[in-house]
């Protein structure tokens, strides 16, 4: 047989037809050998074959600290390495977090390196946690998610309330005056509370509607305050300002659309407005942080 | 003895399509045992942590509309034990928090974010708004609306559904001594959920003091949805788990 001739298996199937048997290149032989010899040293380094109710461990360790801070070695496996990764990323931003946590927000956006520091940090954790709300630039959305880029309140804008309102949740709650109230008494109330912002409203109702405001009939000036600008203890929004967050009056065609807006506020009353606690989710430092963060989106105070 | 080996040869099993046939099957499987069997016999394939109980009947036909709708085509359960994962989603999962998940629903891909541990990050509010529209709030989202969602939840064959997940072994209780196995395992409230004879009872209760979709007047799909993507991740507190204890179940 000559040399460059292919040699077949041997077997010979319907009287001619046979099965070629050419030879792997070297090349590739050698690959796999070499892959082999990989595996080998991959199940001696990493957890790999079972054995009964435990498997090989692997020579590999990974040293993590402890609950109780002291150094802890454990055989290697992705849940050690992460939490030795967490352990060294977080020691190496300790500096920075320990730095803000001391700090007042004007020393922090005073200080450039971490200034720099909350805003990024802070703008990959708004975009987690805080957008979907909100919205990317903090801008909200009237009738849902209250603005955080305007410097109108509803629980306070000051670092602490912030940071209070981060940890701890809130929850909005205004009762249903539909069945407390007449609907005329309803109706002088909602001309009295838009009136508050400039609006040209029946001075003969909204003086009625003063009235109820601020009686116990209507009762509202206990929690939006005697001078209806909010109390923060509640979170009542300030309604002499021309901001709106569950009534829809800036774009309601006319005073009569912007009317029934507010009676239907009035009417309903509102049980919404849920904002998350974050304690469980995030550390005080981030929470601080994003305070900082969302005090500096403009309208902190 | 020999003799008969020799004539067991390479050829022998190419020509003969039943030898052929019994012996790939047999080659196979052992792959598939080795893989499979040392799950069942591992002692740290399981984290033992508190917290982790079968689904409430409500949050049971959430997670069935979940399956429905196909959630899980774009959406994970699943966080790895990767430094962004864990700072995106949370802590990683546990195999201990789907043991009562038939089928589970780790999922593979992600079009969306991962949800093991959506429950508690948004509110009602928010789910239910987003659900319905999901470009109302968050503006590049692909996710397709589920306006179909408010309709009223069937909930008449929730003990059935119950029974059936019974059978793979999630402990709902029949009789007063499972219904008493339940209380000593996940205390009185959860094992009231999970008495199979109270189960539609129980789910309207659940749904009416949630409110998850801010309706009152009837129980929806959107109630039951909102309430399972609520529970999502929340049932072991890791803040009492020292993080080295579970590093030592691999």
């Amino acid at each position: 047989m000559a040399e460059n001739t292919v040699q077949t298996t041997g077997h010979v199937w319907d009287e001619d037809l046979a099965e070629l048997n050419n030879p792997l290149p070297n090349w590739w032989i050698y690959g796999l050998y070499v892959t082999v010899i990989f595996a080998i040293v991959y199940w001696i380094y990493y957890p790999s074959w079972p054995i009964g109710k435990d498997h090989l461990r692997g020579i590999g360790t990974v040293t993590y600290l402890n609950a109780e801070g002291q150094a802890e070695t454990n055989g290697w496996n992705t849940r050690a390495k992460l939490l030795k990764e967490m352990q060294d990323a977080n020691a190496a931003q300790k500096p920075y977090f320990d730095k803000i946590a001391a700090m007042s927000v004007a020393q922090v956006t005073q200080d450039p390196e971490l200034n720099s520091f909350v805003l990024s940090a802070g703008k990959a954790m708004f975009a987690e946690n805080c957008a979907a709300c909100h919205q990317a630039g903090g801008q909200g959305k009237v009738g849902f998610y209250p603005n955080l880029a305007d410097d109108d309140w509803k629980y306070g804008g000051s670092i602490d309330e912030i940071q209070a309102t981060l940890t701890g949740g809130r929850r909005g709650y205004m009762p249903a005056f539909g069945e407390a109230l007449e609907k005329p008494q309803i109706a002088a109330i909602s001309q009295y509370v838009l009136s508050l912002s400039g609006h040209a409203v029946d001075k003969t109702l909204a003086a009625e509607g003063d009235k109820l405001f601020h009686s116990d009939t209507g009762a509202c000036f206990y929690c939006h305050g005697d001078n209806a600008k909010g109390r923060k203890e509640f979170g009542a929004p300030n309604l002499t300002d021309k901001i709106w967050q569950w009534a829809n009056v800036p774009a309601a065609a006319d005073m009569k659309a912007k009317t029934a807006e507010v009676q239907k506020v009035i009417t309903a009353g509102l049980n919404k407005g849920v904002m998350p606690a974050w304690e469980q989710r995030l550390n005080p430092g981030q929470i601080k942080l994003l305070s900082i963060y969302v005090h500096e989106l403009g309208g902190g105070k | 003895m020999f003799k008969r080996l020799k004539n067991f040869t390479h050829e022998k099993i190419e020509t003969n399509a039943g030898v052929l046939l019994v012996l790939t099957m047999l080659a196979i499987s052992i792959g598939g045992m080795v893989e499979i069997v040392p799950l069942f016999l591992l002692d740290d394939t399981m984290e033992k942590v508190d917290g982790v109980r079968p689904y409430t009947p409500l949050e049971q036909r959430g997670r069935d509309i979940y399956i429905r709708e196909g959630c899980y085509t774009c959406h994970s359960q699943m966080i790895r034990p990767f430094r962004d994962e864990q700072l995106r989603y949370g802590h990683y999962s546990l195999a201990a928090e789907s043991k009562y998940d038939h089928p589970f629903q780790w999922g593979s891909k992600r079009t969306g974010p991962d949800l093991a541990r959506v429950g508690g990050k948004y509110s009602n509010e928010w789910h239910t708004q987003h659900l319905l529209q999901p470009r109302s709030v968050v503006e590049e989202s692909v996710m397709p609306n589920y306006p179909w969602l408010m309709t009223a939840l069937d909930a008449s064959d929730v003990a059935d559904r119950m029974r059936a997940l019974r059978t793979t072994g999630v402990p709902y209780s029949t009789t007063q001594a499972e219904f008493d196995r339940n209380v000593q395992q996940f205390g009185a409230e959860h094992a009231q959920m999970q008495h199979i004879p109270d189960a539609q009872v129980n789910l309207v209760k659940q749904a009416q003091a949630g409110n998850y979709d801010g309706d009152n007047r009837s129980v929806s799909e959107m109630d039951a949805l909102v309430a399972y993507l609520q529970v999502l991740g929340t049932m072991v507190d890791f803040s009492k788990i020292k993080p080295e204890t579970l590093v030592k179940f691999r």
